[in-house]
């Protein structure tokens, strides 16, 4: 009897719990609803619309974003259609930037990341306080500075020249690299935070297990070190590479006309009276498609070993 | 060093400095070849500080050690032929059971299916085989001491060291796992350096056994010389049941030493080497070392009262209270009842000890 009583107690108490946990979850649905995916239905919908000259939509169903995206239809749009490079090649510069950037913010952000993971641990505080500093200032503000220091006549070129390191200004603003190095610069935290976060989790007692079984430092840090923290490095590839591509301010900023990414061309649709709200729409659901097939790609197999522990 | 072959492991004059704590002081000790070699002593003492010191994790402050008469102190961890089951296993998550057995292979350079036969062969000596594929997760915490162990013996190194290996299991596996370990190790033939703060573990498997506390080596010998012959009081009061006698050596002649206990008693026992007359030292007599009769057998029996009769299976512990006030406790063993009476609680005892029971303590 009593331990009737028991169980029937145990299961309401866990039917309570499922009902509470249903209603506690609403408000983050909404908020995902609202603020998430009704967005992307509204640029699906308008993806698919006529544009109206001075910006905004008329109500009638058209391909005509898309095919402006892929083909090009000659200057009076009758021509047969060949295919558009001009937004693939702003696409594939996109991807190789931000996956550039991605790399290199590994690279950096790695060995960071270890580095305060393995500092006593009442000094690890400090450590991440003093990373995530320069991000207290406007993203906007630090990427027109980063110009300012990456100019011609600019703090670094007076630097390499009063060195005699060269003889000529470094010609670095308006080119790729100084795309690049705004990209790199500013998500670099994204790299470092979640590595940080699980190399701190990371039991050393396996690295000293490795050692013990006569595997170099290389050695443990490829076959155990990395696949233990590899939840954290796969989520700060995502984190620099998915805002990298969409970034706009660095590649206007930095990059100049010649080396536009998508986020500017998006930018640009939607901006004053002379954009095209249904190419921008469509411009951003391929972007947004793009992201989803590279994140699924990365992810897969991440939630096949999550399983498996 | 004297013969290569025969000296394991040596430490000479080995000292670890923490800031400024020290956590071992000039521990110098030989460990031979083929020995079962157990490091003994209570939470804090610095077991795993030495053993960490051999395995190469942590440097000397002072001192050297050699393994096998080569100077192996300044080597990282990965160059010592050593190799550690760790107290909580640090098994690989990601890999299977076979891989963990097998990476130390890789790691020596092995071929990959060198490595994954020998590792097989590791996992049926410890009898594991079905269970090749699993994840350390998978595991019991039984299971999973037997994959360290398969893990630290695969590359055949020359001295395994085990820090408490078998604590977290319970005390019917853990019996089980002390013979199989005994096993394993005269089957292999290398040297097992064993940590652990459990006597009765220490005494059951080791050929010898270092006692330590904080930080500082105590005894040094086989089980039984440390059982029967602690040095000082803290070797007698933590391996086995003790009674500590307050004596003043009165007398010593021919390494003898007369011990006077009270006004009526007093006791001849081997002297120990720093003892002086006056000195006011320690005797220890082990319980099952004593006989309770019901009248006075000899000049030298104690009077007392029996003040509680304990039943612990094959023994009954008596512990009696002596004329002087202090507590002596006896242990009879059960299978000697017939001769030996048990005496009710209330009752007067004498406690005899046998000849050669008693043993003068150095502090
Ligand atoms: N990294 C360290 N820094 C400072 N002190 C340390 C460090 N490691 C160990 N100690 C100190 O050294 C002493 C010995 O520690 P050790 O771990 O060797 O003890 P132990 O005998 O293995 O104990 P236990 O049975 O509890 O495992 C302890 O007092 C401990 O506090
Ligand atoms: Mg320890």
């Amino acid at each position: 009897m009593a331990s009737g009583n028991g169980t029937t107690g145990g299961s309401s108490t866990t039917d309570v719990y499922n009902k509470a946990r249903h209603w506690l979850l609403m408000p983050s649905w909404a908020i995902l609803g609202t603020f998430v995916l009704a967005p992307v239905c509204v640029m699906l919908i308008y993806s698919f619309l006529t544009k109206e000259f001075r910006g905004g939509v008329i109500w009638d169903f058209s391909l005509a974003a898309y095919d402006q995206f892929f083909f090009d239809r000659g200057l009076f749009g009758d021509g047969d259609p060949t295919l558009q490079w001009t937004y693939i090649t702003i696409f594939w510069r996109s991807i190789w930037q931000a996956g550039l950037a991605t790399v290199l913010a590994l690279l950096i952000g790695f060995p960071t990341a270890y580095y305060i993971a393995t500092r006593p641990e009442n000094t690890r505080a400090l450590w991440v306080f003093l990373i995530t500093i320069p991000y207290w200032v406007n993203l906007l503000i630090r990427t027109v500075s980063m110009k300012f220091l990456l100019r011609d006549e600019g703090p670094l070129n007076d630097l390499l020249m009063s060195t005699g390191l060269v003889d000529d200004p470094l010609r670095i603003i308006n080119t790729n690299l100084a795309v690049q190095l705004g990209l790199f610069y500013s998500y670099l935290p994204f790299m470092v935070l979640p590595i940080y976060a699980s190399v701190e989790r990371y039991n050393f007692t396996m690295s000293e297990a490795a050692a013990d079984l006569y595997a170099s430092k290389w050695n443990t840090l490829r076959r155990i070190v990395l696949p233990a923290v590899k939840p954290g490095v796969v989520a700060g590839c995502i984190l620099v590479f998915v805002p990298s591509l969409g970034a706009f301010l660095a590649p206007d900023l930095l990059g100049g006309a010649k080396n536009f990414m998508i986020g500017s061309l998006i930018e640009e649709q939607f901006k004053g009276n002379a954009g095209n709200w249904p190419f921008g729409a469509a411009a951003s659901m391929i972007l947004l498609t793009l992201v989803m097939s590279v994140l699924l790609i990365i992810a897969r197999p991440q939630r096949s070993a999550g399983a498996k522990i | 060093m004297k013969d290569k072959t025969d000296i394991a492991v040596e430490i000479q004059a080995a000292v670890k400095r923490y800031g400024n704590f020290t956590a071992l002081h000039r521990i110098s000790l030989s460990i031979r070849d083929n020995e079962f070699f157990t490091l003994l002593g209570p939470s804090g003492c610095g077991k795993t500080t030495l053993l960490r010191l051999i395995a190469g994790f942590e440097d000397v402050s002072e001192g050297q050690i050699y393994l096998f008469g080569d100077e192996i102190d300044t080597l990282p961890p990965h160059k010592r032929s050593v190799n550690t089951v760790f107290q909580n296993y640090a098994l690989f998550p990601h890999m299977s059971v076979l891989q963990n057995v097998a990476f130390g292979l890789e790691m020596q350079g092995k071929s990959l299916s060198k490595a994954r036969k020998r590792a097989g062969e590791m996992l049926e000596l410890v009898q594991l085989s079905q269970y090749a594929n699993r994840k350390p997760a998978q595991m019991s915490g039984g299971q999973q001491q037997r994959v360290a162990l398969a893990r630290a013996l695969a590359p055949q190194p020359k001295v395994l060291l085990l820090d408490e290996p078998l604590s977290a299991l319970d005390l019917k596996l853990r019996k089980a796992m002390q013979l199989e370990l005994k096993h394993i190790q005269r089957e292999t033939g290398i040297t097992f350096i064993f940590v652990t703060h459990d006597q009765e573990e220490a005494l059951t498997m080791s050929d010898r056994i270092a006692v330590m506390s904080n930080g500082a080596l105590q005894q040094l010998g086989a089980p039984r010389d440390i059982y029967e012959q602690p040095h000082n009081m803290f070797v007698a009061d933590f391996i086995g049941d003790t009674n500590l006698l307050e004596v003043t050596v009165e007398a010593i002649s021919d390494g003898d030493a007369k011990c006077r206990i009270d006004d009526s008693h007093a006791l001849i026992c081997p002297a120990v080497e720093t003892v002086v007359v006056g000195a006011r030292l320690h005797l220890s007599i082990r319980p099952e070392r004593m006989i309770l009769t019901e009248e006075a057998n000899a000049n030298q029996s104690f009077k007392g009262t029996v003040v509680e009769n304990i039943f612990i299976g094959t023994d009954i512990t008596t512990i009696v209270k002596l004329e002087t006030g202090s507590q002596i406790t006896v242990r009879t063993s059960n299978s000697d009842r017939g001769s030996k009476r048990i005496i009710d609680v209330g009752h007067d005892a004498f406690v005899n000890m046998e000849v050669g029971a008693a043993r003068l303590l150095a502090d």
